[in-house]
């Protein structure tokens, strides 16, 4: 057996090498994309509450259908042409980041029961020397929320860093602390 | 229903731990409460899938597209992406960015006093082949000095990106050079626990893909999360 190369930070240069795959609008090249349309805002903060300047959001999901763009994902549900469900952006001058994209449908856990519908978020920066991954929730899905076999693993009390808050006009805000009160909840998946 | 076959947790000690003092900027980027064990599920297995198809001509080729030949050493880059289980990961995009020979990144944050490369933008991509081999040409990048500690300086390196098949196998790396006197004293180096698995960041002179009279060759295999052959019940 081999062993998984190991991880190392992304470093402050990584806008170089990462910028050809950035995309902040997942509809944008899917004319025939139905669904809830949604903006995610959101800021990176570290242990001292500053600001990350450096650091890359990337975000993955399934269409409204519950459908991934992947070839393990078998089920007869239908694909959208030009949506992919990856986005990436780079964080700004002020931490912030922002996704449009549409709120994803449901999909089965590893028990085979739904899920409430996600986002899967990973977020690397100079600093982090694996990236960390993480889920966003959604705030109108209480009683799926509930129900959610991942959400089930988290501490009851964190489980609200999870989870995005609507701001009204289909913008969710959903931050991501790295460190201290109020840290993200990251999974080892 | 049964569940999905895992993607198997690193072996001990062959990834970093968040938190490594002597790499400052960990100390406060680092999550201080443990990681929440989740099984995979459809969302972990699978992931974005990039291939051949987001190649541009010349992307794998750093020394041309910037109007001259850039200054440095020209070397080769071969290498194989392969799972843990020893099977390759073909038609899978790798995103490579790196300094110039001088030490110096195309980036406005990078404020080190060597000299930009006009030919030389240090950003590239290659894509794994039906076995799981990928190749580019580069030039050699220089070491070059950080903050991070008294007179602290990188070894050469060059960055890596990859996806592979899942979410779950995500993996940004770098490679090295073989003999780096610096590598003993650079902490994001240092930072993997496991001396064999530190080793295996670090490129071999390849011979085979030497070519005379043109450019040395570099090898770097890439190894992503295996997974067990039967589902977890």
């Amino acid at each position: 057996m081999l062993y998984a190369t190991a991880s190392q930070t992304v470093g402050p240069y990584l806008h170089i090498g990462l910028t050809g795959l950035n995309c902040a609008d997942l509809t944008a090249d899917a004319p025939e994309l139905a669904g809830q349309r949604i903006v995610i805002e959101g800021r990176v903060t570290d242990g001292t509450g500053a600001p990350v300047p450096d650091g890359m959001v990337e975000i993955w999901q399934a269409n409204p259908a519950g459908r991934y763009r992947h070839p393990e994902d078998t089920r007869e549900l239908p694909l959208v042409p030009g949506f992919t469900g990856f986005g990436r952006v780079p964080t700004a001058e002020d931490g912030s980041f922002r996704f449009v994209t549409v709120k994803p449908g449901v999909v089965p856990g590893a028990d085979g029961k739904p899920q409430a519908p996600h986002i899967m978020v990973s977020v690397f920066m100079r600093g982090l020397v694996k990236h960390v991954a993480t889920r966003l929730y959604f705030p109108d899905e209480a009683e799926a929320n509930a129900a959610d076999s991942v959400l089930a693993q988290v501490p009851a009390g964190r489980r609200g860093t999870l989870v995005a808050s609507a701001q009204g006009n289909g913008t969710l805000r959903w931050d991501v602390v790295l460190q201290g009160q109020g840290e993200t909840v990251f999974f080892d998946i | 229903m049964p569940s999905l076959a895992q993607y198997r947790r690193p072996y001990w000690d062959t990834q970093p731990e968040y938190r490594f003092d002597p790499y400052g900027s960990t100390v406060l980027r680092s999550p201080s409460q443990p990681l929440v064990r989740i099984p995979q599920t459809l969302s972990e297995v699978t992931g974005p899938t990039f291939g051949a198809e987001f190649m541009r001509e010349g992307d794998n080729d750093l020394t041309v597209g910037n109007g001259g030949d850039p200054i440095g050493e020209r070397i080769l880059v071969t290498g194989r992406v392969l799972d843990e289980n020893g099977r390759p990961v073909p038609h899978a995009l790798i995103e490579v960015w790196q300094a110039n020979a001088a030490g110096r990144y195309v980036h406005k944050r990078d404020q080190h006093d060597a000299p930009l490369d006009p030919h030389f933008s240090g950003e590239g991509r290659t894509v794994t082949d039906a076995d799981g081999r990928y190749q580019f040409k580069t030039i050699r990048p220089g070491a070059y000095p950080w903050r991070n500690h008294h007179n602290a300086w990188r070894p050469q390196h060059i960055h890596f990106s990859l996806f592979g098949n899942a979410y779950a196998t995500r993996l940004v790396t770098q490679m090295y050079f073989p003999g780096d006197p610096l590598l003993p004293f650079d902490p994001i180096f240092q930072c993997v626990p496991d001396e064999k698995a530190r080793q295996r960041l670090i490129a071999t002179l390849d011979w085979e893909t030497t070519q005379p009279e043109y450019a040395l060759g570099y090898r770097f295999d890439i190894v992503l999360r295996g997974r067990d052959a039967t589902p977890m019940e």
